[in-house]
């Protein structure tokens, strides 16, 4: 029996990894730099040395090429496992990801399987140049045939990811890259994981459901504690799965409370967001004491660096939409 | 003032124009006029059996072709992908296979399937709307057709990749060995993902062959828009061969690719191949190439059928009679009986079966979706 030890999420996808590779060895890891370097966030770090060059493998510079061959990998019954170095990078495989990883299974009419991962560093804050801040999840959450999820911490990544591996669906796995090798969580490996596609209440509260995922689940928890000094209980769901929505412990919660915040980093219009607040509005109408408010990036490209605290959601303006949510 | 670096020649003036047919390099063995020729690399000695299997396989799948445009001018198939033409390409790649090679088609290989024994029958779901590919794909190790340009090269390539971990390359045991043939044409070879897949397949030296089907148009675009060499000649530049063969020459098809898959089974990496001919029909039934090519052009090629050149040949040495051609008369007319029936025959799909296999397992939300959607279905009067 392993003891617990306290890990950042950096490490828990790393270990996560490490275990689904020692699980099943047709698990594949591809991507740039993810051999000796080990990513260049250090996720795969050290693995190439145990595993070897066949298990993980350093790609040429082409992101349809990653997406594409591990397609052929998977036909061939090897459960790929891709790094896409950065957000905005994924778009040259963009078109291996829609026409082909999400229509497989549907094309052969369930005779082909795609377990393929899809590994995307998302999200902003860590001052970079363009295309390395970016939330593109609603672009997969659009279409049909993948699952999105995004962890948020360091013990769901370490979980998540093998869960997500096991899983005979292609997978888009999204993790906040500032939170990377941030905050250190508690990991007992003996525990038994809660299944992939589940949201969960991260804070209970009673006065209004804030629904947050990846980098925004911690700002969320924030504006709890920040709302609880000024007397309003705040209740806090961690989406977890993007595709398919876990609505019951959504719905169960705007029954309670009557109001509801969304926030993400990605643009508001046509966002995660805008489903959320539609589903919610047709399920929990009657328990509604104000309309969904979401609070997410401007419809405007994300900005040099210096100005990106200006664009992300923060604590003020989730805890301003609650504000206003409560002037209904 | 120095003088302005020189860049050396015009390289089409070095490598050859895109299109000259042919060209010096054509690996030929049997000329447009039936002649057998040799050639010192690529040549095969060919038994009177193997060559009426050859020319059979052509004429069922020009029949194959000739039947299913029929069904879509019938209105039976909403569109058809024609391959008049390309049967000896087809058929000399296809027959170069062994079971365990896999093959990644385009939408266009209805020779390669019929080589791989996937019933032409299973091929017309896909042009009648009633699927997206009506076969397994593991059944017979030939892939679902790709209807996006060149993506299933990269396919190819991972799925050779694969073999490599399997340990099926390079063993020295000929009922182990396997290789990836990927199917491409003319106009994918402008595609990113086909030469990303090359770059691929020459890194990890995986045991691919590129088969490029050059039938000199992209529906109305000519090779001359994609490629300003020699298509064949690229492939140095990735790092491993390329040969132009004489793709309405079903033997040098033949030699010329069973050669490069069994570099590739021995673990000696990829290769591509120009298979250089011509689409003697249109791109698709919906296609109309009197607007953009020249009817002479046509006539020119029709001098060079793959079908008629060995037909030539097999009479003029005595390897046929009349009895070979009117048994294979019969069995064409069978062939064209059984699609002209089967696919009228085929099954349309319900509306609910929409529902099925997007993911492994039906997720809650389609479930939900398709139970909303039946419900409104029974709402109808009269619904049952």
């Amino acid at each position: 029996m392993s003891t617990p030890q306290k890990i950042t999420l950096a490490k828990g996808l790393n270990m996560g990894l490490r275990k689904a590779m020692e699980d099943d060895d047709k698990v594949l890891l591809m991507g740039e730099d993810v051999g000796k370097l080990g990513g260049v966030f250090r996720i795969t770090d050290g693995l190439q040395k145990d595993f070897g060059e066949d298990r993980v493998i350093d790609s040429p510079l082409a992101e349809s090429g990653i997406v594409g061959t591990a397609v052929g990998m998977a036909l061939r019954g090897y459960r790929p496992v891709v790094e896409i170095q950065f957000d905005g990078f994924v778009y040259p495989a963009y078109d291996q990801i829609v026409c082909q990883v999400a229509k497989y299974t549907y094309r052969s009419q369930g005779k082909v399987k795609m377990p393929i991962v899809i590994r995307i560093p998302f999200g902003g804050g860590i001052g970079a140049v363009e295309h390395h801040s970016e939330s593109p999840e609603a672009q997969f959450a659009h279409t049909p045939g993948l699952k999105v999820v995004a962890c948020s911490n360091p013990v769901d990544g370490y979980w998540m990811i093998q869960q997500a591996i096991a899983h005979d669906d292609p997978v888009i796995f999204l993790e906040p890259k500032r939170q990377y090798h941030a905050d250190k969580a508690e990991l007992d490996e003996s525990a038994t994981p809660e299944p992939l596609f589940t949201s969960r209440v991260v804070r209970p509260g009673s006065d209004a459901t804030v629904l947050a995922y990846g980098p925004t689940v911690k700002t969320a928890l924030k504006c709890a504690e920040a709302a609880e000094s000024e007397g309003r209980s705040l209740e806090v769901i961690d989406l977890r799965t993007l595709s398919p929505l876990d609505m019951a412990p959504v719905y169960e919660s705007v029954r309670r409370t009557g109001r509801c915040v969304v926030t993400h980093e990605a643009h508001v219009n046509l966002g995660m967001g805008a489903e959320l607040a539609a589903r919610v509005t047709e399920e929990c109408f009657y328990s509604l004491e104000a309309p969904v408010l979401r609070v997410g990036a401007f419809d405007t490209p994300y900005p040099p660096s210096r100005i990106e605290e200006e664009y992300l959601p923060d604590l003020d303006r989730v805890l301003d939409a609650v504000d206003r949510s409560f002037s209904y | 003032m120095t003088d302005p670096v020189s860049f050396g020649p015009d390289l089409a003036d070095v490598f050859g124009p895109s299109q000259s047919d042919g060209g010096p390099d054509l690996v030929q063995l049997l000329t447009p006029e039936g002649e057998r020729v040799h050639h010192p690399e690529f040549d095969h000695d060919f038994s009177a059996e193997e060559l009426r299997g050859l020319y059979r396989d052509m004429v069922l799948t020009r029949r194959i072709d000739v039947e299913a445009t029929a069904l879509q001018r019938h209105g039976e198939l909403g569109i058809w992908a024609q391959l008049l033409g390309q049967e000896a390409a087809q058929i000399g790649a296809g027959r170069a296979l062994r079971p365990q090679d896999y093959v990644f088609p385009t939408y266009r290989e209805h020779g390669v399937a019929y080589c791989k024994g996937v019933d032409p029958l299973r091929l017309l779901g896909l042009f009648r709307g009633v699927d997206q590919g009506g076969w397994d794909p593991n059944e017979n190790n030939f892939g679902l057709y790709t209807i996006v340009i060149g993506a299933q090269t990269l396919h190819a390539t991972g799925y050779a990749m694969g073999m490599q971990r399997d340990g099926v390359v390079g063993t020295g045991d000929p009922e182990r060995d396997s290789a990836v043939i990927a199917h491409f044409g003319d106009g994918a070879s402008s595609q990113g993902d086909v030469n990303e897949a090359f770059i691929f397949a020459a890194s990890y030296n995986a045991p691919v062959v590129f088969f490029c089907q050059n039938n000199q148009w992209a529906i109305s675009e000519p090779i001359e828009r994609q490629t300003r060499i020699p298509l064949y000649q690229r492939a140095l530049g990735f790092g491993f061969p390329g040969i132009r063969v004489d793709g309405n020459d079903v033997l040098a098809t033949y030699a010329v690719t069973k050669a490069a898959l069994q570099r590739a089974r021995e673990g000696n990496g990829p290769s591509f191949v120009e298979a250089y001919t011509y689409r003697m029909g249109a791109h698709t039934t919906t296609d109309d190439p009197t607007r953009y090519r020249l009817n002479d052009e046509l006539e020119h090629w029709k001098l060079k059928d793959p079908i008629e050149r060995l037909k030539v040949y097999l009479r003029r040495n005595g390897l046929v009679d009349q009895q070979f051609f009117d048994d294979l008369d019969a069995e064409a007319k069978e062939l064209g009986h059984h699609l002209r029936e089967g696919c009228k025959a085929l099954p349309d799909p319900k509306p609910l079966d929409q529902f099925g296999y997007v993911f492994s397992e039906m997720t809650d939300e389609i479930a939900a979706q398709r139970d909303g959607f039946a419900a409104y279905l029974e709402s109808f009067e009269g619904a049952h």
